[in-house]
């Protein structure tokens, strides 16, 4: 059981091999902004007497157009309201005049109603430019403060082990990990089904954050717990591994029993939140990963400086 | 010598019954007050605006454009709404299960028109709703449904005719309207002085100089005010409304100078859920929940036997404390709240996971029941403490910058799952323990087996490799 910290560079490895393809996705075809952070408007409509097959994208999308909204999104689907399946068209367009919104929302139902008969707005968000750029920027400075505030707290926490500064910096880096394998993941699946980064993807981001800390600091804590306990001729290597072996079955519990509240939440919750599950659940698995496999193999390559032989012979593992 | 445990015991049990009494309150009254559920805009439906001033505005006229639509919020009867001003130009109105969000919204937009209409020399009684040039389809209120029919006031009809506007209320100067009440012998009734600019001015010189000795209705959002008769050309557009009482005068001041909106407001964001995408999301998430809690009873159970049973035990009551604590203070439900509070059960229970994983490594030391609970707790401490403060360090920021509208939905979630960090440690580290000691104290209940270790000591290589 000294493989994991040992076989480090294979874990570093693992980890790239997840977040490199994300990063290009990233950097192709960025992230699809709801919303919250791009300004637009959000309209769920239940056509009540309609099935999908009856609607037709490219009226919906005329309809919206002659009434001042160019350039919509359809999208159909079919749900089920009391165990009767109708069709609904989720669109998307620019965001609702700031002067006279109420009137454009009666024109628009009238005009569909006109064509499909009863049709029910089950939700309708718009958001104006200014507000989605202070959102944007709230959620920006959120995510930095958080990184800031933990590792300040981190370095005050581990004040007794040696070198304090590193567990807060190897645990943010172990997070940063964790930002990263989403928003690639975020990407991918933003430009395969869609997913769309809004108000819930940053909650369940902030959220990603503070579990992958939780889940580092407890198996740091079992390695400044076993430093000080340190018997004379165990190597660093050693008690780091130690650690993480102990704090092993708490690690895939937590994990466990996160993964199953979270799928109770996908296979039951309503689908407003289901992407904001979809994306802890990646978080989650990410996060503990990053906590067994990267953290505490981080403070070991920090510990010999192993970046000066990273560059210098080729035999080393991955750099 | 039991001391030590029974006081926490009826402690806990204590905390339990009272939060239970709140959660299950008959009629949602507990002591007199009101503990019902309150449920966001998402499960219940209703609409939320953020409205902005145009130009520039200071600080008293948005308290009192705040208080106008307040006022007018009042008015259209729904409960438990909010009218909470933002930043420096900006008001938030959220309207929980509204009927018809464009209305509302409309109505408490709607800048409080005050008229001068031209009747031809009719008189017409004050609280006649009329048609006017200025606004030809006037909106009649929606009979308040909590309040039963008054049979002397018959739901009000509006009259067929446009009266032709002779002022336009856009002109009307706030600043000029005032009481005036003298002593003076002649004019001893109260009245209320206001003074048009601009066009409707001049229109109001005019019609009144043609106009002498016959009646002109005031009309305040196409409702009749008082049908006063021209006295004098009202040179200059200022002039007076007479009344018999002070009390007339306060009202009409009142519809004058807080009736009209002093700015107008342009829309700059919405949220309207409808009241059965809400109830779906109620009951999806309530399932959710149930699902989720069994299933991570059941795993503890199995996994950690008779400590994972107590744990069970611990969560239910951490469920009812965290439910009773948000029917008392209120905090409104929302759906990211609701996630929010499962995401909880899991922290809740990684603090026992915590504590049973030390547990069972102080068994498998030979440690006796008693202190290998003791170490137990005691070691896994630091870990629990530090990665809950790092989770309430990040609730604390989620909650400050969730706070901007465009991502308020956090700040439930925040909320949520600080509260769910904080009780989980009283959980898991009070009730659980004062449980385990109680048992392990009682002689009862003393294998091994129970505690998920087997008496085989090959199991010890495994911690000590």
């Amino acid at each position: 059981m000294k493989n994991i910290v040992n076989l480090r560079y294979i874990w570093f490895l693992i980890s790239l091999l997840v977040i490199v393809p994300g990063a290009i996705f990233f950097a192709l075809f960025g992230l699809r902004t709801g919303i919250d952070f791009a300004g637009g408007a959000l309209w769920d409509l239940h056509f009540t007497t309609k099935q999908t097959s009856e609607l037709n994208t490219e009226k919906i999308r005329s309809i919206f157009a002659e009434n001042g909204f160019e350039g919509a999104q359809v999208q159909v689907s079919a749900v089920k309201v009391n165990g009767k399946e109708i069709a609904s068209a989720v669109v998307r367009t620019k965001e609702l005049s700031a002067t006279a919104p109420e009137k454009q929302q009666r024109t628009i139902l009238a005009a569909l109603t006109k064509v499909y008969g009863e049709v029910q707005r089950e939700s309708l968000q718009s958001v104006g430019p200014t507000v989605s750029a202070e959102a944007t920027r709230s959620a920006a400075i959120a995510v930095l403060g958080a990184c800031v505030a933990i590792l300040i707290y981190l370095t005050v926490a581990f004040r007794k082990a040696p070198n304090p500064f590193r567990y807060g910096v190897c645990a943010i880096i172990a997070m940063l990990h964790d930002v990263l394998v989403v928003l690639g993941m975020a990407a991918i699946l933003g430009h395969y089904i869609g997913l769309e980064v809004d108000a819930y993807f940053l909650t369940a981001l902030l959220t990603i954050i503070s579990f992958s800390v939780h889940d580092t600091i407890v198996v740091f804590d079992r390695i400044r717990e076993n430093l000080i306990h340190r018997r004379s001729g165990e190597i660093f290597d050693d008690i780091v591994n130690h650690s993480i072996v102990q704090t092993l079955p708490r690690s895939i519990n937590t994990q466990l029993t996160s993964v199953f509240t979270l799928t109770a939440l996908v296979l039951f919750g309503g689908g407003t939140i289901r992407n904001l599950v979809l994306v802890l659940l990646i978080g989650l698995i990410s996060g503990t990963y990053s906590s067994i496999f990267n953290a505490s193999q981080l403070l070991v390559v920090w510990e010999h400086h192993e970046w000066r032989n990273w560059f210098r012979r080729d035999s080393s593992a991955e750099a | 010598m039991r001391n030590r445990e029974i006081v926490p015991f009826l402690f806990i049990m204590l905390i339990t019954a009272l939060c239970a009494w709140i959660a299950f309150a008959p009629d949602n009254t507990w002591l007199g007050r009101d503990v019902s559920v309150r449920l966001g805009l998402d499960l219940q439906g209703g609409t939320q605006v953020l409205m902005k001033a145009d130009g520039v505005v200071d600080k008293d006229i948005m308290a009192t454009a705040a208080t106008v639509i307040e006022r007018r919020v009042n008015g259209l009867g729904v409960s438990e709404a909010i009218v909470q001003l933002s930043g420096k130009d900006r008001i938030i109105v959220e309207l929980p299960g509204v009927r018809d969000p464009e209305q509302a919204i409309e109505t408490l937009r709607g800048t409080g028109r005050l008229e001068f209409i031209d009747t031809k020399g009719k008189f017409l009684n004050e609280g006649t709703i009329v048609r006017t040039s200025g606004n030809p389809e006037p909106k009649v209120p929606a009979p308040d449904p909590k309040k039963p029919a008054d049979p002397a006031n018959p739901k009000p009809t509006v009259s067929p005719e446009v009266y032709q506007s002779i002022t336009d209320g856009r002109d009307l100067d706030t600043r000029q309207v005032s009481l005036r009440v003298t002593n003076d012998k002649i004019s001893a009734k109260p009245a209320v002085s206001f003074a048009f600019t601009g066009q409707s001015a001049s229109d109001l010189a005019t019609f009144t100089a043609a106009n002498i000795q016959k009646p002109m209705c005031i009309v305040l959002d196409n409702v009749v005010v008082s049908c006063p008769v021209v006295q004098s050309a009202l040179i200059g557009g200022s002039g007076e409304i007479t009344t018999n009482a002070r009390a007339d005068a306060e009202k009409i001041l009142n519809q004058l100078k807080y009736g009209s909106l002093p700015i107008t407001l342009s829309i700059e964001s919405s949220r309207t859920v409808s009241a059965t995408l809400g109830a779906n999301s109620v009951q999806a998430s309530i399932i959710a929940g149930m699902v989720g809690l069994i299933i991570v009873a059941l795993f503890m159970i199995i996994y950690y036997r008779l400590p994972g049973l107590l744990a069970t035990v611990a969560l239910i009551i951490y469920t009812i404390i965290i439910y009773a604590v948000h029917k008392l203070i209120p905090i409104t439900l929302t759906l990211s709240g609701i996630a929010g509070f499962i995401l909880s059960i899991g922290l809740a229970v990684d603090a026992n996971v915590l504590i049973f994983a030390r547990l069972k490594e102080e068994l498998r030391n030979k440690r006796s029941l008693l202190r290998a609970v003791d170490a137990g707790f005691d070691e896994a401490w630091p870990a629990i403490r530090d990665s809950s403060a790092s989770t309430l360090i990040t609730s604390a920021i989620l909650f400050v910058f969730g706070n901007s509208f465009g991502v308020s939905l956090i700040k439930g979630f925040a909320l949520t799952l600080a509260l769910g960090i904080l009780l989980s440690l009283f959980t898991a580290v009070v009730v659980t323990r004062t449980f385990l000691r109680l048992i392990v104290r009682n002689g009862a209940l003393q294998s091994l087996w129970l505690y998920e270790i087997s008496n085989d000591p090959d199991l010890q290589e495994q911690s000590a490799v």
